[in-house]
């Protein structure tokens, strides 16, 4: 993934990327590591990079909230979590099936959305933040305490991948698994895209730029926001599903600040409302942390100085970073 | 009450200079770390409670010249990351200074033992926190709405542009009420620390209680706070203890109603 980062860097003095001359053969790069680094590596790296995709998905998701629609929200952990428990509830204590369990826990995702995006949306910028926090603790909490639901601070485990008939791999191999996360991604990335190019991701937009301009204009700018929260939450319950799938387990830290802040670091760190930067954040983010907290345990302390170090120096991300002409580097 | 001091600082640092500063209750927990380091020297709660308070005020200098004053007002968002990047740091920070078990610090002794109030016995340091914290209230009333200085701060409030125009210093004030914000929030750090302890999550904790407690009061409202304080703390005590299930969920309940009829807060003016 590095490399890819230092062929950026090359094109960067002339500002190709400016003109996009670059990104198709990045991605295409990116895309043959992608299918092609699973096949060198240990299982457990491989795990490591179906994290990277799973949390590049929830990313996604939260970049229409924070890059496109201007709205920062530091609870998007509490859909991922919702997705994922629903998963673990459907499937362990109701025995549903693989299938509508996924679908429902998806959808369950998108109803807490539903309902915290009434909530939080009576604010805007700072406060909204502040509110979508303190939604997704109140999440955790009832995660933590409900115990004969959520199984408390255990959380539930046993959760085992589907078996799909026809197939010839079976799931529980790290890199079949991988292989259909990275299908998944592909796919939202590519929905992603057709979204916000769409008349309803420029009217997200220019909110962003000017909501009073957008609502004189005619536009319901709350409606637009609202289903700019949902469509966020619906990544984030597809990002639990997997990542429960992935784990086999669901514990209440995933509901947690932490990963909410890490889901905003990556969109932050690769570049707002773009659609490549919360994927490139989260090919960061996520090997950092399990390098951090395998040789020092110290995640806390790196996490919180990447903040700072972005929120200095970076703050359009690295992608926004890339697409400067040198001339304005300076600014 | 302890809430009350503690969030009142994070209102005026909101209300007048628009920065949310996420690091607040960081300040409130080293505030206590710190008390317990120099009680632990010198036996003395005062002196405790005078190094961990001005402890706070110089970190929230430091925190604000150093980067907080490199962005412009309207800039929220990198305000907020920012701090919220300081917080993790510090609560990592405190978690390899001082461990994670609760420390406690001893109250001193003439605040040991119980009060005689009729038929009820009420632990003395309980009453001397909220005799305190009244004191500070009406304190901080009569410096926001008495004195010249706190003339000033109302008017940074209610239109900094224009304040700035008319001569007074905005910058130094800003500098200052930061450093009075982070002083109120050490000062309720080591406070609090003989009655709750000081124990690693204690900031995330508090954070969302004080947030709490200024969403629902009305940011930059001296009032506003305390009343809000009075209320967050009443319900949240009262769901933990009959309702414990609902313990945590309990505070955001009052601040989803109050946001969804009164977006500015009980007393706040429109931001």
């Amino acid at each position: 993934m590095m490399g890819r980062l230092q062929v950026g860097r090359a094109g960067l003095r002339t500002g190709f990327l400016a003109r996009g001359g670059w990104a198709l053969p990045l991605g295409l790069a990116a895309l043959a590591v992608g299918i092609l680094l699973p096949f060198f590596v240990q299982p457990f790296f491989v795990d490591i990079m179906t994290r990277v995709l799973v949390f590049a998905i929830l990313a996604i998701g939260l970049n229409l909230l924070v890059g496109y629609t201007g709205l920062p929200s530091l609870g998007q952990a509490a859909f991922l979590a919702m997705g994922a428990y629903t998963l673990a509830i459907l499937i362990k204590r109701l025995g549903v099936g693989h299938l509508p369990a996924a679908l429902a826990a998806i959808a369950a995702a998108g109803l807490l959305g539903a309902v915290f995006g009434l909530i939080a949306l009576r604010a805007r910028g700072a406060t909204f933040l502040l509110i979508t926090l303190a939604l997704a603790q109140s999440a955790w909490a009832i995660a933590f305490t409900w115990r004969s639901v959520t199984g408390g601070d255990d959380g539930i485990g046993g959760l085992t991948r589907p078996v799909i008939g026809f197939l010839p791999w079976s799931m529980e191999d790290a890199r079949v698994y991988y292989f259909l996360v990275l299908i998944v991604f592909l796919v939202l990335l590519w929905a992603f895209r057709i979204l916000v190019r769409s008349p309803f991701g420029l009217a997200l937009q220019g909110i962003r730029d000017n909501e009073l301009r957008m609502r004189s204009l005619g536009y319901n700018t709350w409606l637009y926001q609202y289903v700019a929260f949902i469509v966020a939450a619906l990544f984030g319950g597809v990002a639990g599903v997997l990542r429960a799938y992935l784990t086999e387990a669901v514990t209440p830290g995933w509901a947690e600040v932490t990963p909410s802040a890490e889901a905003l670091l990556m969109v932050i760190m690769g570049g707002p409302g773009t659609i490549v930067g919360p994927v490139i954040g989260a090919a960061i983010v996520v090997p950092a942390g399990q390098i951090a907290n395998f040789f020092t345990n110290r995640w806390m302390i790196v996490l919180g100085a990447i903040y700072v170090v972005v929120v200095l120096f970076a703050p359009g991300g690295i992608v926004g970073w890339l697409r400067r002409g040198p001339a304005e580097k300076r600014a | 009450m302890l809430l009350f001091v503690l969030s009142a600082g994070l209102s005026i640092t909101f209300g007048l200079m628009r920065i949310i500063n996420m690091a607040h209750t960081s300040f409130y927990l080293l505030g206590g770390y710190v008390g317990i380091a120099v009680w632990t020297q010198t036996r003395s709660f005062w002196l405790a409670v005078v190094v961990g308070a001005v402890g706070m005020a110089v970190a929230g200098l430091v925190l604000y010249s150093g980067f907080l004053r490199r962005f412009s007002k309207e800039d929220e968002l990198p305000q907020v990351l920012l701090t919220f990047g300081v917080l993790l740091i510090l609560a990592d920070v405190a978690l390899i200074a001082w461990g994670g078990d609760v420390k406690r610090l001893p109250p001193p002794d003439f605040l040991q033992g119980g009060i005689e109030l009729g038929p009820l016995t009420y632990p003395r340091y309980r009453f001397f926190l909220i005799v305190s914290g009244l004191v500070m209230a009406v304190l901080l009333w009569l410096f926001v709405s008495r004195t010249r200085l706190g003339s000033l701060v109302r008017a940074g409030v209610d239109d900094a542009e224009t304040a700035q125009s008319i001569g007074i210093n905005m910058p130094l004030l800003f500098v200052l009420v930061f450093g009075f914000g982070s002083l109120l929030a050490g000062l309720a750090g080591v406070l609090g620390a003989p009655y709750l302890g000081v124990y690693p999550g204690l900031d995330f904790e508090t954070m969302l209680l004080a947030f709490a407690v200024i969403i629902v009061g009305g940011a930059g409202s001296i009032e506003g706070a305390f009343i809000a304080a009075l209320v967050v703390a009443a319900v949240d005590t009262f769901t933990k203890t009959y309702l414990p299930g609902l313990g945590y969920f309990s505070v955001y309940a009052p601040m989803a109603l109050i946001l969804a009829f009164r977006p500015n807060g009980l007393l706040g003016r429109s931001l």
